[in-house]
């Protein structure tokens, strides 16, 4: 009698638990993704335009927060039950998913002629033989500035290092502002904004990315531990308590224009237009000596790939060969400046700020993060250390020195170059 | 009573340790409620202060209330926690009720069988599990849910029951077998009212994990339809969460319902462990 | 249980199946199958793509690797400390509150226990983000309170210091859970019978020593249950640092407790791929502690209780 109660009770709430979804005769796809900020851009412009020109294909955007999306993600593809369409993210981590046969193989797909090598290198096997993720956009790091703050006290972007630190000295000179908003309470923010910002000038880029991979070089060598030491200088210029200040708090703090300077990376921008109430401007990172050639992290940052076991594949298809059309580039990359396209195509953006960053692939050099590609195929994993260890140099708990040692170290435990 | 116990100073005493830990308890709660209704710039300005007209400002609830369905989400969760905890209270008792009252083999190991699921975080078999609700076609389902936080509140439940059950006298138990009564009729008229209070108790401890939970609505149910309060907030936090008149605004509204909820079943709560001391 | 002899009479007592059946079924199927279905990964080790059984292998590279050794003797030590904060502050609070509430003339009684469990009934996601916002150096709430009682100059950022961050996040989880503990024991005081405190205080035997002689005896099995589940409650948590200070649990992985280190392992974090092997043993690992425990309670603790029957 009890069991026919549960029985009851489990028919009633399973009733209740599937009305909202009722089957239509069309295709529907489900993107899983991590960018929950994109929501509304994706629900008011980027599927409208799509499902305008393929009727008969509906797309739902269902995003989880960024900390869980990977968990989240590999969790509901072991058992079967992840959406049709897989936000990518960079290198190894889509990589893994694509060697376990949760991603399509996308070589062939119409559309993605429109991309060039560098472009898909990220999602791509590394013979560079399969592609499995459509690029979507690169972010590129620099530095974001409050201009009035920069008039007021008569500075102007710094191009050197020496530059860079002077204007620094002056801000906290005048006390009016915060030199620097940065926290390194989330740990991601010191190594992200801070190291894989100011790096590249110290490894020269791609040359010294490679090397590394290649074992010729080694996280004890100068070149790797100058960023950590100049991270270390930073300590003086940043708010009171920098050390329990979280990502968010960071960026109220330079869009309340409470502080001067902000370690950025380009995804900041539209929000930043939001919420700010003063003009901003931008500058690369800071090389050494004036006249020294300038890198930058442009970073392949999100793609989006194919669920193998989709039970629309064509239609999948469809929509991705939409997203490598140079129609969603224009769109997506002027709804989200700070997202820059990947495509070929030349891609005309409204934004000025989006405009200044993007203006710098022109004289400097791109390179992706140092730790994205080979480096963090093991355990521990040199990207997560890296993080740990930035947020220590940075609070002083650990010398630039040490930090470098033991990434090494820590590298060296899984890791064999080949020769 | 003598009055020795009801010295003025003692009970002076006692109200100001309680007046100061409930001011504990409640004032980082006030503080988000009392925020959430003023404007960006008062929030950071003069985050203790009350609001004042100049700066009362609901923007944050606008946002909140446009992006979802808030009140779908808090449907979910008081559907999912309501009829967890009644079959987890109902299938909790019975069990113990078995343990604690009759001599059979097996009869510690059955118990010690069903503490088990106290000592591993049920989130460890998570890919099983999903690929048992896969199997059985309840992904998406408040059932998965319920399924789910009902096998986890059992082990509790029956392990905190059968202590109390154990403490129901025999003789009372006894004077009804020699009545004829059955032995249902003993459990659901004679064990299950004097035990009430550890009802009550196990009742709270099985709602707030169940009602908190982030992990499984996200990964059994995280369709729009089936969306929990908690998820619901945590991806809204996790959207705007440099917007703090939204994030506060969303706090309070995660906050609230459970609070109202809350001080109304407390009612309940305590009558039910004091009409169980009184016999 | 004297019953027994009279009842078994019927061979096959149905009734006792029908009591366990749903509750066997349901808990079986949903949480032990699946369970074991992951922990016994901890035998298991992907090679090339290929499962393979590799016996205590995981075991050995846990406790023998000094990268992965480390890692877990820093989060046992953590949670330890995690564990020794909640015993030696939550409870004493809970069991004091409970004893001042549970005084029959006290007025207003019902008003505070409501208030003194609200924190309890909060979300994970909501109290650690509470939490956070306060203790933010940026808002400045908590230098600002600290600044009236004149401590300000103690003011640091406590979550962002390797020293303080553990210490704090178990202060913050006392302030949480308190009520739980206040809550069994103020079910146990009312259920001590009048009769028992009548007899006492005819014997002259009132308040503090009422409680210590009296009472406190009285309340021991429930004090022993809040002691085992405050322990469990401790080896598995995962959540309040989870909300509060990320899956890596920084700074430094000064606040990595076990359900932390085994959530990064098992689905993996950011780059981090998870490793269900690895992540398998160390839940195996944390089961046998708490079962340790469980049992250190069960034989040594729970059978030396006197349990008084009203």
């Amino acid at each position: 009698m009890r069991n026919k109660l549960f029985l009851a009770l489990l028919m009633g709430t399973s009733v209740l638990g599937t009305a909202g979804g009722a089957f239509a005769q069309d295709a529907t796809l489900t993107i899983e993704s991590w960018r929950n900020d994109d929501l509304p851009i994706w629900q008011d412009k980027l599927i409208p335009a799509f499902e305008a020109a393929n009727p008969g294909i509906k797309v739902t955007f269902a995003p989880s927060a960024p900390t869980e999306y990977n968990a989240a993600l590999n969790a509901k593809l072991d058992a079967g039950s992840a959406g049709d369409l897989i936000t990518c993210r960079p290198f190894d981590a889509s990589l893994e998913l694509f060697n376990k046969g949760h991603l399509g193989d996308l070589t062939d797909l119409a559309g993605m002629e429109n991309f060039t090598d560098v472009a898909k290198s990220a999602w791509q096997t590394d013979d560079g033989k399969s592609t499995f993720c459509v690029p979507m956009a690169s972010v590129i790091h620099g530095f974001i500035y409050n201009k009035d703050a920069f008039d007021q006290l008569g500075i102007t972007p710094p191009a050197t290092e020496e530059e860079f630190f002077a204007a620094l000295e002056k801000i906290k000179a005048d006390g009016n502002y915060i030199p620097m908003a940065m926290g390194t309470k989330d740990l991601w923010e010191a190594a992200t904004m801070g190291y894989q910002n100011i790096g590249p000038n110290y490894w020269h880029g791609e040359e010294g990315r490679l090397a590394l991979i290649k074992g010729e070089q080694k996280l004890t060598d100068p070149q790797w531990v100058g960023p950590f030491e100049t991270l270390a200088k930073w300590k003086h210029y940043l708010g009171d308590g920098f050390e329990a200040q979280t990502y968010p708090d960071s960026q109220n703090l330079f869009t309340l224009g409470r502080a001067a300077i902000y370690p950025a990376g380009s995804w900041e921008i539209s929000g930043f237009n939001t919420q700010a109430q003063f003009k901003m401007g931008a500058f690369p990172p800071p090389v050494k000596a004036a006249g020294d050639t300038c890198y930058i992290s442009d970073h392949n940052d999100i793609g989006i790939g194919m669920n193998a076991k989709t039970k629309n594949p064509e239609a999948a298809k469809k929509f991705l060969s939409w997203v490598a059309s140079p129609e969603f580039a224009s769109i997506y990359a002027n709804a989200l400046p700070g997202f820059f396209s990947l495509s070929s195509t030349p891609v005309k953006m409204e934004d000025p700020l989006a405009q200044e960053f993007v203006s710098w692939r022109d004289k400097c050099k791109s390179t992706i993060r140092s730790t994205y590609q080979i480096l963090s195929r093991g355990t521990p994993n040199l990207e997560n250390e890296t993080w740990v260890k930035s947020a220590n140099v940075i609070n002083g708990t650990e010398t630039p020195q040490q930090a470098g040692e033991e990434l090494q170290k820590g590298l060296d435990s899984w890791y064999k170059p080949a020769k | 009573m003598s009055t020795a116990t009801h010295s003025p100073a003692r009970t002076f005493a006692a109200h100001a340790v309680l007046i100061a830990y409930t001011a504990i308890a409640l004032f980082p709660v006030l503080l988000i409620v009392i925020n959430s209704f003023k404007s960006r710039n008062a929030i950071f300005r003069s985050p203790l202060a009350l609001p004042t007209p100049e700066n009362f400002d609901l923007i944050g609830y606008a946002t909140v209330l446009k992006q979802g369905d808030f009140f779908l989400y808090f449907q979910n969760s008081l559907i999912v926690t309501v009829v967890s905890l009644f079959l987890v209270l109902l299938f909790g008792a019975m069990a113990a009720f078995a343990l604690s009252e009759y001599r059979f083999k097996g009869n510690t190991l059955m118990g010690l069988y069903l503490a088990l699921g106290i000592m591993i975080p049920i989130r460890l078999g998570t890919v099983a599990i999903l690929q048992l609700m896969v199997a059985s076609g309840l992904v998406n389902t408040l059932t998965a849910l319920i399924l789910v936080y009902t096998a986890q509140g059992l082990p509790l439940a029956v392990f905190i029951l059968s202590e109390f059950m154990k403490q129901v006298s025999d003789d009372l138990k006894n004077a009804g077998r020699i009545d004829g009564l059955s032995e249902y009729r003993i459990f659901f008229r004679l064990v299950l009212p004097l035990v009430r209070p550890a009802m009550a108790t196990v009742a709270v401890f099985t709602m707030i994990p169940i009602w908190n939970d982030l992990w499984f609505p996200l990964i059994l149910a995280p369709s729009e339809e089936t969306k929990t309060v908690t998820l619901g907030a945590q991806i809204f936090i996790g959207q705007y969460v440099t917007n703090w008149n939204a994030v506060l605004a969303a706090l309070s509204l995660a906050i609230l319902p459970v609070l109202v909820l809350y001080v109304i079943f407390s009612r309940q709560l305590i009558r039910g462990i004091t009409s169980g001391a009184v016999k | 249980m004297v019953t027994e002899t009279a009842r078994s009479k019927s061979p096959i007592r149905w009734h006792i199946a029908v009591f366990l059946a749903p509750a066997v079924l349901i808990y079986t199927l949903v949480m032990i199958l699946p369970l074991f279905g992951t922990l016994q990964l901890s035998l298991y080790r992907t090679i090339d793509g290929v499962r393979q059984f590799v016996g205590i292998d995981n075991f050995r590279t846990l406790f023998g690797d000094p990268r992965w050794s480390a890692s877990f003797w820093n989060a046992l030590g953590n949670n330890v400390w995690f564990f020794i904060i909640h015993m030696v502050v939550q409870n004493p609070i809970g069991i004091a509150l409970a004893a001042i509430l549970s005084h029959p003339k006290l007025r207003f009684a019902a008003f505070y226990r409501t208030a003194i469990f609200i924190p309890t009934v909060l979300s994970f996601v909501v109290v650690g983000f509470i939490w956070k916002l306060i203790l933010s150096p940026l808002w400045g709430v908590a230098p600002w309170m600290m600044d009236l009682v004149g401590l300000k100059s103690w003011f640091t950022p406590w979550l962002g210091k390797e020293e303080y961050a553990l210490t704090t996040l178990g202060l913050i989880s006392v302030w949480q859970f308190v009520g739980i503990p206040m809550m069994l024991i103020y079910a146990a005081l009312l259920s001590i019978p009048d009769e028992v405190i009548e007899a006492a205080e005819m014997d002259g035997i009132t308040g503090m020593s009422q409680f210590w002689k009296i009472k406190l005896p009285l309340i021991l099995p429930a004090i022993g249950i809040i002691s085992i589940l405050t322990f469990v409650g401790n080896f598995n948590a995962f959540d309040l640092i989870y909300s509060a200070q990320g899956a890596m649990a920084g700074p430094n992985y000064a606040t990595d407790i076990l359900g932390t280190f085994l959530y990064r392992t098992f689905f993996g974090f950011q780059l981090q791929l998870g490793d269900p092997n690895m992540g398998a043993t160390i839940a195996s690992m944390m089961f046998f502690i708490i079962l340790a425990g469980v049992c250190v309670y069960l034989f040594a603790i729970q059978t030396r209780l006197r349990r008084y029957q009203f």
